[in-house]
């Protein structure tokens, strides 16, 4: 879990910084430039069939130590302690990453899949700029990104700490370095995220 | 503090053996004082069942001072209680008011099976220790206290994880019935100590291994072990039991059952 956590996690940095590039509101230029870069170049599509292994991978484990666990305790309490004990988000990593998978799906489906698929099939590349302007005119799509975009950052608050700990570095020196950085990220990179969806919307992005 | 006497409403647990159902009985205690431990309020509601030719319930308990790690009552959902790093016999009336309605259950995991009403079978534990939980000395006079340096900060931080009393509140506390503190105070206390090192690649592996083997959930950093833990064990003794484990899993040292 926790390694292919942090994976995903570099990901996320990498996917956050490409797509950011249509702030510079160039009309999508800066942005297609490095998407083409990025679908085309023979060494990261090879990274991308590893994160699409560590993805499943994820997912997989996830759900297998949420299923075991949930065996270890037959006859649950009556009583909960609840949030008195532990955060709800600690608690709710399945849940939490239930709904990221449904959102994920919705979003490979709407970009990266018709993309791969017309290079398949000698197409070339999808306007995925014009692709972005397109969808995030309707008002639920752009809910549905929010939505998933905030899941994303709860699961990352305790997903980012979570990993290090996995890892033994949860020490008192390093514990709050990681808290902190966890924190900040799970808060800055799903603002991006949302910023996108949000500022075609609005009509901010030329 | 104001002396006062309450009326409460108790919903315990109750159990034949681990091979019934349980269930939960409802018992009214009457003039319950405010001093009296929460233990002690037990006695006293005993004493009234067996005047009235009914079953006592059955509880464990021991030193009642706390360091025994033998009481275990998950007392409205809350391992040994509301108190932060308290025992449950350690755990007075004056927490709660005149007319409460208390529920309380036993510990509940799979692998501490009910024994008896509020009594689990916590020998899991020991099977544990067994695995990996001792160090290898010569028998006869004991060495000189200061024949080995420790460095201070190491000793402390192994006397802080010794003080792990192994009562089991954190399997309790944990959503996924892990026992990882458990098992990390004890890698933790002898793993900082130089008397600790012949085993120690050996130790962490064994010691998790029986761990699961037991029927233990999987440390999934939730943390309400810590928050419950009447000694105030840290999850980065967690941290280190995990850099145990890898550091023994890198060391290529053979180990029974290790793949």
């Amino acid at each position: 879990m926790s390694l292919t956590g942090l994976f995903l996690i570099t990901f996320l940095i990498v996917h956050c910084y490409i797509n950011a590039q249509i702030f510079y509101n160039d009309g999508g230029a800066r942005f297609t430039e490095a998407a083409h870069f990025m679908g085309t170049n023979f060494l990261i599509r090879t990274v991308e069939i590893g994160l699409m292994g560590f993805l499943l991978l994820h997912v997989i484990q996830g759900l297998a130590l949420w299923s075991k666990n949930r065996s270890r305790r037959t006859n649950r309490y009556a009583v909960n302690a609840g949030s008195a004990t532990s955060p709800w988000y600690s608690r709710s990593m399945a849940l939490l990453g239930t709904l990221i998978l449904l959102f994920l799906i919705m979003h490979l489906s709407k970009f990266w899949a018709p993309n791969r698929f017309s290079q398949i099939t000698g197409n070339g590349e999808k306007d995925l700029y014009h692709m972005m302007k397109e969808e995030f005119q309707t008002a639920w799509v752009v809910g549905v990104y929010i939505f998933g975009c905030i899941s994303l950052g709860w699961h990352l608050v305790h997903g980012f700490y979570s990993a290090f700990q996995t890892l033994g570095l949860g020490t008192s020196r390093y514990k709050g370095l990681i808290k902190t950085t966890g924190i900040a990220f799970s808060i800055i990179v799903p603002l991006i995220f949302i910023a996108m969806p949000v500022a075609f919307f609005m009509n901010w992005l030329a | 503090m104001q002396h006062y006497n309450m009326n409460l409403t108790l919903k315990v647990w109750k159990q034949k053996n681990g091979k019934t159902k349980g269930g939960f009985e409802t018992y009214p205690v009457k003039n319950v004082s405010s001093e009296m431990s929460f233990l002690e309020m037990f006695d006293v509601l005993n004493e009234q069942l067996v005047s009235e030719e009914k079953e006592p319930i059955a509880f464990d308990h021991d030193c009642r001072e706390g360091i025994c790690g033998m009481c275990s009552m998950v007392i409205n959902g809350r391992a040994h209680g509301p108190w932060s790093q308290n025992t449950t016999c350690q755990l007075h009336m004056r927490a709660y008011k005149d007319g409460d309605t208390i529920t309380v259950e036993p510990w509940r995991a799979d692998a501490f099976p009910v024994i008896k009403d509020l009594v689990v079978d916590r020998t899991g534990f020991d099977r544990i220790i067994q695995a990996g939980g001792f160090i290898s000395v010569n028998t006869g006079n004991a060495q000189d206290a200061n024949a080995l340096p420790i460095d201070k900060q190491k000793a402390d931080e192994s006397f802080a994880a010794a003080s792990c009393i192994g009562c089991g509140a954190c399997v309790a506390a944990c959503p996924n019935a892990s026992a990882m503190l458990f098992v990390s105070a004890k890698v933790s206390h002898l793993a900082l100590l130089p008397q600790g090192e012949p085993e120690r690649m050996t130790r962490a592996f064994n010691m998790v291994n029986q761990m699961d083997t037991e029927g233990f959930g999987s440390c999934t950093n939730i943390g309400a072990c810590e928050a419950e833990c009447p000694k105030g064990i840290s999850l980065e003794n967690i941290a280190r039991l995990n850099r145990e484990y890898i550091g023994s899993m890198m060391s290529g040292s053979k180990v029974e059952g290790m793949a």
